[in-house]
């Protein structure tokens, strides 16, 4: 079966939907009717089939259009993708794990040959086809992190290890929610995380940066991470604050349920095989509140979640300025019945 | 002025524990005309500490320098403000010896600055110590236009390149040496809160 993908922008005219079929394997983030931090850390790849955990970088119907996208945001801000000189390593073992992963999981998209470092990697979907020798950047048109997530959704982090800690020194990022990499470039786990708030003292950072720093290589694991976006936008970066800022003020009760996206980051963690460094690739999924409220338990739970949260934690993500119109608005979903277990939708 | 002590904050905003002496050690030193008072009490608690020390002074002030210069360093260079020090203070560093210390001492601005050259440079955290004396004053990044605005006091702030008005964040940058400073208006523009002075 070959996968359509869809015609559609993240800015502008905001044309970003969902099919039923995307919206029914959508990574819902909540297990239960409340939301706190913690390390919710499991196993990946794995999952259910047709979910977005079944294979290490999921490809759906959104990926030629946010990788055009991502061209985008790169032409006018070429910062939000940096390397510092001691990560090209790193970046090759990237290109590897994704191009390998793929050509396996995706043989009708993706295909790589291999003849020792001879590489021909052929990109059906963005109609690349490529000859390059592995390891020797000048076979290639950029650095080789940057080739290879330049055709690869989400966002990517390349984490340094030294002085036990992990260090941010290497990223592409253009679909972040509100957060710079030009600035975090160079920071460790505690300094990146700085703004967080709640977390450190719970314990959950130490926990945490002390898993990742004892993954192996032949263990990867995920998380889910979640906020709350007006319009279907991927680049919501500091850097561009003032000028998608006013949209986050453009809801109104009547439009809240198109607007309104619920924005699901899947971050995996993979030790890399030659750097030992950590690839750290953030995912994102939109989809909004009325297409979420389609299938009724994530319709009851999405609103007991948002409006028992913890007002710090609304704050931080920032949505406080229209909590009110968003749980008003989701009540209509909640007849106060129990919601199962797991984060799938029932039926 | 003594050593300034500053309210808890986020983790990666900058502590300055203070200037404790590594003896004899090669030593660069920089301070601003605030600063210089701190390395008159380092070299109180160890003399030593001049005798293979390169100190740098940012400050239009010869009495200060002449202050300095009865420390005996190994060398005493001037200058008058920290763009004017960078060029100086960055080839200093670039010819260092192994185990060089770096003593840093005044405002958040040089010392955020010039720790952020040692550590392009790859000198080890370790080997910097900081203490902070004088103006609460912050070297702020634009998030927007990426200028930096030295010596802010207020919050909000106009950019000094984007002209966009700025709010504060404790947010800091090592590699940059700077605080984040983001839009205050962009949801709402043109409403922006009352101009306070900032607190340590
Ligand atoms: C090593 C890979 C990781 C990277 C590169 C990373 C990066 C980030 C960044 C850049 C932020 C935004 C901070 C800001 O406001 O500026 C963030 C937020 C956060 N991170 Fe991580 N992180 C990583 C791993 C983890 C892990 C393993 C956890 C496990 C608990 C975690 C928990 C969080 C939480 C709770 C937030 C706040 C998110 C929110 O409320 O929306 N992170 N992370």
């Amino acid at each position: 079966m070959t996968m359509q993908f869809n015609d559609e922008t993240f800015r502008g005219d905001y044309t970003y939907h969902n099919s039923q079929k995307a919206i029914r394997r959508f990574p819902f983030p909540f297990d239960q009717d409340a939301y706190m931090y913690s390390v919710n850390i499991e196993q990946h790849p794995g999952g259910p089939e047709g979910s977005p955990f079944e294979v290490m970088f999921d490809v759906d119907e959104h990926y030629v259009a946010e990788m055009k996208d991502r061209e985008i945001t790169l032409a006018e801000d070429p910062l939000r993708c940096q390397s510092l000189p001691h990560m090209e390593l790193a970046g090759w073992d990237l290109l590897e794990l994704i191009m390998v992963s793929k050509a396996r999981d995706y043989p009708e998209l993706f295909t790589l040959h291999r003849d020792g470092n001879d590489w021909h990697w052929i990109n059906k979907p963005l109609g690349i086809e490529k000859k390059f020798t592995f390891l020797d950047p000048t076979t290639l048109p950029c650095g080789p992190m940057e080739y290879i997530t330049r055709q690869t959704q989400g966002d990517f982090a390349l984490l340094h290890e030294r002085d036990g800690n992990l260090w941010m020194d290497a990223g592409m990022v253009t679909s972040q929610a509100d957060w710079s990499l030009d600035f975090d470039v160079g920071m460790n786990f505690f300094e990146w995380h700085a703004p967080v708030p709640k977390a450190r003292k719970m314990g959950v950072f130490d926990k945490a940066l002390k898993f990742l720093l004892s993954v192996g290589q032949d263990q990867s694991y995920r998380r889910l991470n979640w906020t709350l976006t007006v319009n279907p936008r991927l680049d919501t970066s500091p850097e561009t604050y003032h000028k998608w800022g006013p949209e986050k003020r453009s809801v109104t009760p009547e439009n809240v349920g198109r607007k309104q996206f619920l924005r699901v980051e899947l971050q995996t963690f993979f030790r890399l095989p030659r750097s030992n460094a950590l690839a750290f690739p953030i995912r994102c999924y939109l989809a909004n509140l009325e297409d979420l409220a389609g299938q009724p338990k994530w319709g009851r739970r999405l609103h007991r979640v948002l409006r028992d949260i913890d007002p710090t934690l609304a704050e931080y993500k920032g949505f406080a300025v229209n909590q009110e119109m968003i749980v008003d608005y989701l009540s209509q979903f909640d007849d106060g019945a129990p919601t199962s277990p797991g984060i799938f939708p029932d039926g | 002025m003594p050593k300034t002590e500053f309210s808890p904050s986020i983790e990666s905003r900058p502590t300055y524990p203070g200037l404790t002496s590594q003896g004899s050690a090669p030593a660069i030193m920089v301070a601003d005309a605030a600063g210089a008072e701190a390395l008159v009490d380092l070299v109180a608690t160890d003399a030593s500490v001049m005798d293979h020390a390169h100190v740098v002074l940012i400050a239009k002030a010869p009495e200060l320098a002449a202050k300095l210069t009865a420390l005996t360093p190994k060398a005493l260079h001037e200058a008058p403000d920290l763009d004017a020090a960078t060029p100086l203070v960055t080839q200093i560093l670039d010819t260092a010896k192994m185990g060089t210390q770096l003593y840093l001492a005044g405002s958040e601005g040089v010392i955020g600055h010039v720790s952020a050259l040692a550590f392009a440079r790859g000198l080890p955290m370790e080997a910097i110590q900081s203490e902070h004396r004088g103006s609460i004053a912050r070297r702020m990044q634009c998030v927007h236009c990426k200028g930096i605005t030295e010596d802010v006091t207020t919050d909000p702030f106009v950019c000094a390149h984007c002209d966009l008005t700025l709010f504060m964040r404790d947010h800091f940058s090592r590699r940059l040496g700077v605080f984040q400073a983001v839009c205050v208006d962009a949801e709402t523009p043109g409403v922006v809160p009352a101009t306070e002075e900032i607190r340590p």
